[in-house]
Parts: structure tokens; C-alpha cells; sequence
């Protein structure tokens, strides 16, 4: 055991200094591009820190959205940004300023200095310290799941999950009315993307459906379903998928007010009869947790995709 | 008797990385690096793959661990592909010596 | 020094890399992408601390939080890019300027 130990105290501190390295160097980079991919690659390894932190519910988070989804939107970002056509132009003009040395070496100094604060606090700290575990393990026989993670999301903190629904819909909102139509992409004509695309979708479905069920005593739920679900609809797009205008009006907004809709009327009703906002009643506490997490699931999944495509979708008249 | 297979499976993996990261880093262009990449690193985690699943504790989990690595596969080499073919249409040039 | 705490201050210093990306590169993108290195410390630190409890299993509720705070950043990050793609739209450049003196 005690090599072990010393083995994962190398791995530990090897891990920690390539994160630190992929985040400067993500930081200092010249080309966008490159640092779009460095950001991808630090998403990943910060999936691993999350693994050596033993939250192995964050690390598939984090490997999903941190890692792939993010990057996808950097880059659609990016590829867009070489393509808009100025209104005006202004900006030719206004010549851009060098930064002056001492106005990069002042943050600099004043980081180090923020970093050597934090540190002190942080080792000032109590060595031991539980938190709120006790509570929780307290209250795990009456939260209707096994997973305590799932059990924090979905019952002690329900009314923090609705919210965030609420917050992804309304981000969802703020997208679309800025980035106005966009078409859906035309049919790729690449056969490997199509099989691809194919073989993963179904996969990547069944992998979601399975988290989702998971969720409940194991590592998983609807954030990571979701997120996964969420995959699967950027690869739909990427490769031209055909969705008729009359399922992207109605059909599609249903799906995306599902979640926060199922939440409310879940809360409201527990009000009323249990009178307090989303407290189950224990013998049921397991169902309604699973239809909850259904319904956030694919309005998680469904509004991830709609934000890479990053406007009102609008389907492309086909020949 | 088993743990010596799994270690030997995880070590000629560990290997296979080994020599697809000196490929990447070492190559001297973006086609014969992917090369290095996929083949590498699909032979290894398949021995990775090996290893592991020589100690799972079920057959379902020795089952996921191989779906893994079929993921694996079908990704890293349609991806490979269409980095491929992206760099080509953008006329990035194979290396010639 | 035990590896929650390591981890914990990889946390403080991944937000202050990103804090410093943040002010001095000018570029919005790569804003955005400091932004989100910012998150990730904050994240790490919540969930490093949140390991200190006596007991086998961590704190499950910094884990519960970050989960939230991950999809949260996500559709942030979207909404910003969107933001950006906007200004260019009308500015014609990624970088932003100070007001002109005249006007303010």
C-alpha cells in the first residue's frame, strides 16, 4: 500500500502540473484555434482531477460538457467569427493598442500576490472538516435514491435544480433572440460522418437512457444523460440532419419547457398536498425523483443542442 | 496467475501509448502523426482493455469495458479520417522526405 | 500536505491564470476561455475543501453544486459567444474598446 500511496502522489502532482501548463498555455497562445484545442485537452485532464478527487459523478460531467461541448461551441464560434460581415466598420480605425510592459506585469504581480492570499487562507483552514455529510447520510433513507449526489440534486436541493432549468431556458431564450434564424446545415455528403453518425446516435441514446436509470444508486443523472443526449443532437446537426419546420416550432419548444415545466407543477402540487416546495413523500419519493430527471433530461439535451446551433432553428428546404 | 496476464496485457499497452505519444510528438506531418495516433493508441487500449477486463468483477462490467474500446475505435478512426480529409481540402501537403 | 489540499490550490491558481488571461489578452473569445478556466478553480476548490470530511465518502453536496455550476457555465459560455458574434456583427472587430473621449 505504501507505494501505492507514493505512486498516486506522483501521478497527483505529475496531474497537477500538466493542468496548470494546458491552462497557461491556453492563456498564451497566439493562434485561437490552438487554444480552442488546449482548452479541450485541459477539459479532459480536469475530468481525471475530478476522478482523483473521487466525484466520479462531476468527472462524466466534466468529460461531456467541459470537454466536448464547450470546445464544439468555441470552435463553431470561431469558424462563424471569419465568416460575419461587419455592418460597419469602426474597429479599422481605431488602432489597436500594444499593451504597455507595465501593464502586463502589474496583473502579474498583483496574481501572484492573490494566489499567495488564497493559499494562506486555504492552508489556514481546519484539517478535518465534515461539512454538511453527517446531514445528508442522516437523510439518505428517506431520499428515495442511493446515490447521495443524486439525492442532493433532486431532493435536499431540488428547488436549486428548478432554477437551473429555469436559468439553461432562459439562456436558451437570450441566444435565440440574438442570433436570430439560423438554417440547419445541408445534408453532409461525407459517407464516414453519415455511418458514423449512424452507429453513434443510437449508442449515444442508449448510453444516455442508461445514466438516467443509473443515476439512482451509481454514478450518473439526468445532468450527465443529458449532456450525453446533448452530444448526440451537435452530431445530428453537424451532419445535415433533416427535421421538417412543423416539429421545429411546437414539438421542439415542448421539449425544451418540459423540465422546468415537469418541476414546477411537480413543486406546486407537492405544496399543496405535502405543504413544502418539492418534499416527496417517502414511499414515492423514487418514482417522482426518476420522472423529474426524464423530464430535465431531454430538455438538458434538447437545449444544448439548440444552443450550438446558436439561433432559431429553421429547417432548409429540401429539393 | 491471472494477475500477471492482466499486468503483462496493461504493460504492452502502456507501451503502445508510449509509442503513439513519440509519434505524434516526433513525426514530421499532420497525416503521419494521426497515423501514430490511432494505430497506437487503438491496439493499446485494446490491451489496456484486455487487462482490465481480466479483473472485473462480473461479465456485464468486462462487457462495458469492451464496448469502451469499440467506442473507442469507431470515433478515433472516423475522426482521424475527417482530420484527414479536412487538412487535405485545406491543402495542407503530405510530407515528403 | 495531503492531495485534496494540493488540489484545492491548483484550484486557486488555475482562477488566477484565468483572472490574468482575463484582463490582459484582448481578444473576446479568448476571454470567454479565461472565464471558463476561472470556473474550473472555483469548481476545484469547492469540491477539494468539500473532501476534508472525516468519514469514507466526500461531502456530496459541493459535488451536487458543481454538476449544476458545469451546466450553468456551458450555457453561459453560449450565451456570451452569441454576445460576441453580435458585436462583431455591428463593430466589426472581437476586441473591445475604450469609450472615444468625447463621448463620456
Amino acid at each position: 500500500m505504501e507505494a501505492l500511496d507514493f505512486a498516486l502522489g506522483l501521478f497527483d502532482i505529475l496531474l497537477v502540473f500538466l493542468v496548470l501548463s494546458l491552462a497557461w498555455l491556453v492563456m498564451s497562445s497566439e493562434d485561437l484555434f490552438r487554444a480552442i484545442v488546449l482548452f479541450v485537452a485541459f477539459g479532459l485532464l480536469m475530468a481525471l482531477v475530478w476522478v482523483r478527487l473521487e466525484a466520479p459523478d462531476i468527472a462524466l460531467a466534466e468529460a461531456a460538457i467541459g470537454a466536448g461541448l464547450t470546445g464544439a461551441l468555441m470552435m463553431a464560434a470561431l469558424d462563424r467569427l471569419s465568416s460575419v460581415k461587419p455592418i460597419q466598420k469602426v474597429a479599422a480605425s481605431a488602432q489597436r493598442k500594444q499593451l504597455s510592459l507595465s501593464s502586463k506585469v502589474l496583473p502579474l504581480i498583483a496574481l501572484v500576490l492573490i494566489v499567495l492570499g488564497l493559499g494562506y487562507a486555504l492552508l489556514s483552514l481546519p484539517e478535518i472538516a465534515d461539512g454538511l455529510t453527517p446531514n445528508v447520510k442522516e437523510n439518505m433513507a428517506q431520499s428515495g435514491v442511493k446515490n447521495p449526489v443524486t439525492a442532493v440534486l433532486l431532493n435536499f436541493r431540488g428547488y436549486d435544480t428548478l432554477l437551473e432549468m429555469v436559468v439553461l431556458l432562459l439562456a436558451l431564450l437570450s441566444v435565440w433572440s440574438l442570433g436570430g434564424e439560423r438554417k440547419l446545415s445541408p445534408r453532409s455528403t461525407n459517407p464516414i460522418l453519415g455511418s458514423l453518425c449512424r452507429v453513434l446516435v443510437p449508442v449515444l441514446i442508449l448510453v444516455s437512457c442508461y445514466l438516467l436509470w443509473v443515476g439512482a444508486d451509481a454514478p450518473g443523472g439526468a445532468f450527465q444523460a443529458g449532456s450525453v443526449l446533448g452530444a448526440a443532437g451537435v452530431l445530428l446537426l453537424l451532419s445535415g440532419w433533416h427535421v421538417e419546420q412543423k416539429y421545429l416550432l411546437w414539438p421542439l419548444r415542448f421539449i425544451l419547457i418540459l423540465g422546468s415545466g415537469v418541476f414546477i407543477i411537480m413543486a406546486a402540487v407537492l405544496l399543496l398536498i405535502q405543504g413544502g416546495l418539492l418534499t416527496y413523500p417517502v414511499a414515492q419519493a423514487g418514482w417522482m425523483i426518476l420522472l423529474l430527471e426524464s423530464a430535465a433530461t431531454l430538455s438538458i439535451g434538447a437545449t444544448l443542442a439548440a444552443l450550438f446551433l446558436g439561433g432559431v432553428p429553421k429547417s432548409r428546404v429540401d429539393q | 496467475m491471472i494477475d500477471f496476464f492482466s499486468m503483462l496485457f496493461l504493460l504492452a499497452g502502456a507501451l503502445f501509448f508510449l509509442a503513439g505519444t513519440v509519434g505524434l510528438l516526433r513525426f514530421p506531418d499532420l497525416y503521419t502523426r494521426l497515423h501514430a495516433l490511432t494505430k497506437a493508441d487503438n491496439v493499446g487500449l485494446g490491451l489496456m482493455i484486455t487487462g482490465l477486463a481480466l479483473q472485473a468483477e462480473s461479465l456485464s462490467v468486462a462487457g462495458k469495458l469492451v464496448l469502451i474500446w469499440g467506442l473507442v475505435l469507431l470515433a478515433g478512426a472516423s475522426v482521424a479520417y475527417l482530420i484527414a480529409r479536412g487538412a487535405l481540402l485545406r491543402g495542407v501537403l503530405p510530407w515528403k522526405r | 500536505m495531503n492531495s485534496p489540499m494540493i488540489y484545492a490550490l491548483l484550484g486557486i491558481t488555475l482562477f488566477s491564470v484565468g483572472l490574468y488571461g482575463l484582463i490582459v489578452r484582448e481578444h473576446l473569445l479568448r476571454k470567454i476561455l479565461a472565464l471558463n478556466i476561472m470556473g474550473s478553480g472555483i469548481f476545484l476548490m469547492l469540491v477539494a475543501l468539500g473532501k476534508r470530511s472525516a468519514g469514507e465518502l466526500p461531502d456530496p453536496v459541493p459535488h451536487a453544486m458543481v454538476i449544476t455550476g458545469i451546466v450553468v457555465a456551458v450555457s453561459a459560455t453560449a450565451l456570451a459567444l452569441t454576445l460576441m458574434l453580435k458585436l462583431v456583427e455591428a463593430s466589426g472587430s472581437a476586441v473591445l474598446h475604450d469609450a472615444p473621449k468625447d463621448r463620456s
